[in-house]
């Protein structure tokens, strides 16, 4: 085992250990924080991966935003959430079949593939600088990825303007949309 | 060095981990975090894929980011939504959120 | 425009004073009263300017007045209607238009018009004292369409054109007579009389249709100018011996005997006394009755086809002229027993039938269209009169019981004299009596009348046209005839002067007479006005060989009658036997009854009662025949439709059918209800319905609501396709 097969095997056990804390873990705050170690680990596999960027993208948006968000919705909800006690539902051995048999399944369909034994990765005929400025210009080329790239903006704004009005506090009542 | 049925097999564990997540919580907010395990996976497969297969397009990055950027306004306005139903409601327990029975 | 078209107008007027009166003139008395009047007056001017030219043409009997529309298209033939005007339509026009003003002026008076309506006076009764008649209008309308029947029937050229107004006057003799509808009395009278005639209209009805399936038209000119026809009707043989005109003849003649009451349908005329006076003097003497002598007297040629002056009668008329004279017999039998002032008229009128039926029968067809004539005059005369008596009669009546309550109420009145409260008839004629002194003009005329009707000689009108009458029968050979007639003027002239006798002569018999008063003008207009023609009109037709007299003045009838007929009668010589025994018998008859009656005390009885026994009371009982019809006719019929017809066919076997197909089709349904709608079409729906139902209940369990459970049935799904798509159809 090489050096980096080692470093890939230590962080993938412990991304799959953090996941299983994930949906495991009975109190839902530290669940948000085994999270955070998962995708802590995700950064990681990208930079084995050569991907420095995404790594970068990783650790930014999900750590430093979506998780964030996680846990202030866990603390906004919290007072009257079951925090602790049984966090299965009823039907989580149901859940746990079908992970099982998803995973199984996964494997079977991908280990169809002829690249599957792929030992070893290409090399790059890029460097990493390049790489980023190759990504963004493809980004913006209208040749290229832009139209993914406006959809995706528009979608953002989208959310942006769903979550303010979704998450605004109820209106005080005036009268009219009483019951009576 | 690192084969890519390795990545592969992680990001289907962590998939599947992601996937009991999703199906065998009571809260909603252990839900979202649940897709998100599911999204981090598909974001794995997405770039030992391009790493191992076609590195010269950078298309698998860019899927990626397009990736990022969904996950991202997903969990916002997912997040948002639990916050307003926990107004209405005063529980975000998924099971308890059944309007829509017959 | 020429007097053919003239004759069209004749009988309008009065078909639309009816008309003008029923849509909203009924309201307003005097309204109606003026429609009615003016309307008669029009018809009047018009008939007596047609009659005028008509006796100015010559020969109107072969080149009549006539005019004809095409009216009924029956597949290639056209039946037309039209008038005709020849000598004697004209002559019955005359006197129809004069007899009929002279009634309506009357009624005007008859009826109170121009007194209050007494408050308790109830509609369909008559008056109780001397309101005026409640339903005044109604009567105006119902004359007005009388006298268009009438006048319809006089004008008209053919048979189905006459029949159409002999059965109108049918019918307004049925409404007339039972005017006073309240009486239990009228309302009988009324339906008999339509019934009675409608037995002789039946086979009238008949003969036409017989006589049209023989000749193919009704028209007179063309059936009875017609030699041909005349002789071929004559000798085609139908039934009985009879050729096909002899049955006509015979059918037509049963519509006289209904319409003109002779013997056996004569039950009808005296019940039809209920009718106000007018009606009577109108319908039943100087016009309707008349019609059916009009008729016979129209068809007089083909009723004597191949019979001339001098031969033995055919077997049409020989029965024909049996008919008349026994009628003429009969009836002045009864007459002479009767009490009613109306009765007795009713009577005298069947029996004068009878003599112009007889006239026909053997063969004299001028002496019965004189008697016809004359008649009319004095016989409404009569009528009217007798109407002016019970008027009288009723004022006195009222104002005999005011005085007496006046006087001594409560108190027991002279022995004797219980009258003044009690209701005395107006009508009956041994309450009368006196009352020449109380009524002087009223007597007057009615003597004219009552001398007419008994054949006074020289200065009454009947003396002249009955005399024609015995000239003929002794003349034409029947001395039964002859005999028969002349007993019948006997009698005539006997319950004549029985009628003057008691009504007029004498000292009064009751309070009501005590009290009587003369009625007024408009009442006695026209009762003098008949009585100059009661006196004159006879002078029309002196035989130019009467001793004395004749030749004076040109017998007008004669000539102008004669023309009528294709042969033109010869005028039989004069012979003084007939006249003598008219003078004998008129003279002889009037005197005995005048001795007996003319002075009968309070409260006596009729001597001939006396003298004759129970034959009177056949006589008063009308032999009984009134009874005999209801048992033969009357009381089957009402058995037959009450109980058979009714209670049996109509009740049980038509409702029971329909009620047994009703109960059936309601079963039948209750069944198919049961059997096929509840469990089949029912249980279909129902089953869809239930269906559905349990299908969404067993899956709707899967709606659960919790969205992991949708999730994980997605995620199921999803990879049933993708493996499907993958592994299976790579």
């Amino acid at each position: 085992m090489t050096l980096l097969q080692g470093v890939f095997v230590v962080t993938a056990l412990a991304a799959v250990i953090s996941a299983v804390m994930v949906v495991a873990s009975p109190r839902l705050v530290h669940a948000a924080l085994w999270l955070v170690v998962t995708l802590g680990a995700v950064a990681v596999l990208f930079i084995l991966l050569d991907a420095g960027f995404l790594a970068m993208v990783q650790v930014v948006i999900y750590i430093g935003a979506i998780a964030i968000l996680i846990i202030f919705t866990v603390m906004l909800t919290r007072r009257v959430m079951a925090d602790s006690g049984p966090q299965a539902n009823r039907a989580w051995w149901l859940a746990v079949f079908i992970g099982i048999v998803m995973f199984a399944a996964l494997l079977a369909l991908l280990a169809q593939m002829p690249t599957w034994w792929q030992a070893t990765p290409p090399p790059l005929a890029a460097s990493a600088d390049f790489m980023i400025e190759d990504l963004g210009k493809s980004l913006v080329d209208l040749d290229r990825y832009v139209v993914p790239f406006e959809v995706a903006s528009v979608l953002l704004l989208a959310a942006l303007i769903g979550s303010i009005v979704l998450a605004r506090p109820p209106a005080e009542t005036t009268g009219k949309t009483g019951p009576e | 060095m690192i084969p890519l049925s390795w990545y592969l097999i992680l990001a289907a564990a962590l998939f599947c981990i992601g996937l009991y997540g999703v199906l065998g919580r009571r809260n909603a907010v252990a839900i979202l975090m649940g897709i998100e395990l599911m999204l981090n996976a598909v974001n794995i497969n997405l770039v030992a894929f391009w790493r191992y297969l076609t590195p010269a397009l950078i298309a698998g990055q860019a899927f990626a980011i397009i990736v990022f950027a969904v996950a991202a306004s997903e969990a916002a306005v997912g997040l948002a939504l639990i916050i307003s139903i926990y107004r209405q409601r005063s529980t975000v327990i998924a099971e308890e959120i059944d309007l829509m029975k017959w | 425009m020429t007097t053919d078209l003239l004759i069209w107008l004749i009988p309008l007027p009065p078909l639309l004073a009816f008309g003008a009166i029923l849509l909203g003139g009924y309201r307003s008395n005097r309204l109606s009263t003026w429609l009615a009047v003016a309307a008669m007056v029009i018809s009047w001017a018009l008939g007596l300017f047609v009659f005028a030219q008509a006796v100015q043409t010559e020969h109107l009997g072969a080149n009549p007045f006539t005019s004809s529309i095409p009216w009924l298209p029956l597949g290639t033939s056209v039946i037309e209607i039209g008038v005709l005007i020849d000598p004697l339509s004209a002559i019955t026009l005359f006197f129809v238009v004069w007899t009929c003003l002279a009634i309506f002026v009357y009624s005007i008076g008859y009826h109170n018009f121009g007194k209050p309506r007494d408050v308790q006076d109830v509609p369909g009764l008559p008056p109780r004292a001397s309101g005026i008649e409640p339903l005044y209008a109604r009567f105006f309308a119902f004359i007005s369409l009388f006298a268009f029947g009438m006048l319809t029937l006089v004008v008209s050229d053919n048979l189905l054109l006459l029949f159409i107004g002999w059965e109108i006057m049918g019918l307004c003799s049925y409404l007339l007579i039972g005017f006073w509808f309240g009486r239990e009395s009228a309302r009988k009278a009324m339906v008999k009389a339509f019934i009675t005639t409608r037995v002789g209209d039946v086979f009238m009805l008949l003969g036409m249709v017989a006589l049209y399936t023989a000749t193919g038209t009704l028209n007179f000119q063309e059936i009875l100018r017609s030699p041909e026809t005349l002789n071929r009707l004559a000798e085609t043989p139908a039934i009985l011996g009879l050729s096909l005109a002899g049955l006509i003849g015979l059918l037509l003649f049963a519509g006289t005997v209904g319409k003109s009451a002779q013997w056996p349908l004569h039950v009808w005329l005296p019940d039809a006394m209920e009718g106000p006076t007018p009606v009577s003097a109108m319908i039943h003497a100087a016009t309707m009755v008349s019609a059916g002598i009009y008729l016979i007297l129209r068809f007089f040629p083909l009723l004597t086809v191949g019979w001339h002056p001098g031969e033995p009668l055919t077997t049409t008329m020989a029965v024909i002229a049996v008919i008349g004279a026994f009628t003429a017999l009969f009836a002045s039998t009864i007459a002479v027993a009767q009490n009613d002032i109306k009765r007795v008229l009713a009577y005298s009128t069947i029996s004068q039938l009878g003599y112009m039926v007889a006239a026909v029968g053997i063969g004299a067809f001028v002496a019965a269209a004189f008697h016809l004539v004359t008649h009319a005059f004095f016989k409404a005369l009569l009528f009217l009169g007798s109407g002016s008596v019970i008027h009288g009669m009723e004022h006195g009546q009222a104002a005999s019981s005011k005085s007496a309550a006046l006087a001594a109420p409560g108190q027991a009145g002279p022995a004797g004299a219980p009258e003044t409260h009690d209701h005395v008839d107006a009508q009956d004629m041994w309450n009368m009596g006196g009352l020449r002194r109380r009524m002087p003009w009223t007597f007057y005329t009615f003597l004219i009348g009552g001398l007419a009707l008994a054949g006074f000689p020289i200065v009454t009108a009947g003396f002249w046209s009955k005399d024609e009458i015995l000239s003929s029968a002794f003349g034409q050979g029947q001395p039964v005839v002859f005999v028969v007639l002349a007993a019948a003027a006997l009698l005539t002239a006997f319950y004549t002067a029985r009628q003057i006798g008691l009504t007029f002569l004498g000292k009064p018999r009751s309070a009501a007479a005590e009290h009587a008063h003369e009625s007024g003008r408009v009442m006695l207009l026209p009762l003098v006005l008949l009585s100059l023609f009661s006196i004159a009109a006879g002078w029309a037709g002196i035989h130019h060989e009467f001793p004395v007299i004749g030749g004076a003045i040109p017998n007008f009838v004669e000539e102008f009658v004669g023309q009528a007929l294709a042969e033109r009668p010869e005028a039989l010589p004069f012979a003084f036997p007939p006249l003598l025994t008219s003078l004998v018998v008129s003279l002889g008859g009037l005197g005995l009854g005048f001795l007996v009656y003319r002075n009968l005390p309070r409260g006596a009885t009729d001597p001939l009662a006396r003298w004759l026994g129970p034959v009177h009371g056949l006589l008063r009982r009308k032999y009984y025949f009134d009874e005999l019809y209801d048992f033969l006719f009357v009381r089957p019929a009402y058995w037959f439709a009450e109980t058979f017809v009714y209670a049996w066919v109509d009740r049980k076997v038509i409702d029971g059918l329909l009620h047994g197909v009703g109960r059936a089709s309601l079963r039948l349904g209750a069944w198919l209800r049961r059997a096929i709608d509840l469990p089949v079409v029912n249980g279909f729906g129902d089953l869809v319905g239930e269906t559905t139902k349990a299908a969404g209940s067993a899956f709707r369990v899967i709606q659960s609501g919790r969205v992991q459970a949708y999730l994980a049935a997605g995620l199921l799904f999803v990879g049933l396709l993708l493996s499907f798509l993958l592994l299976v159809k790579p």
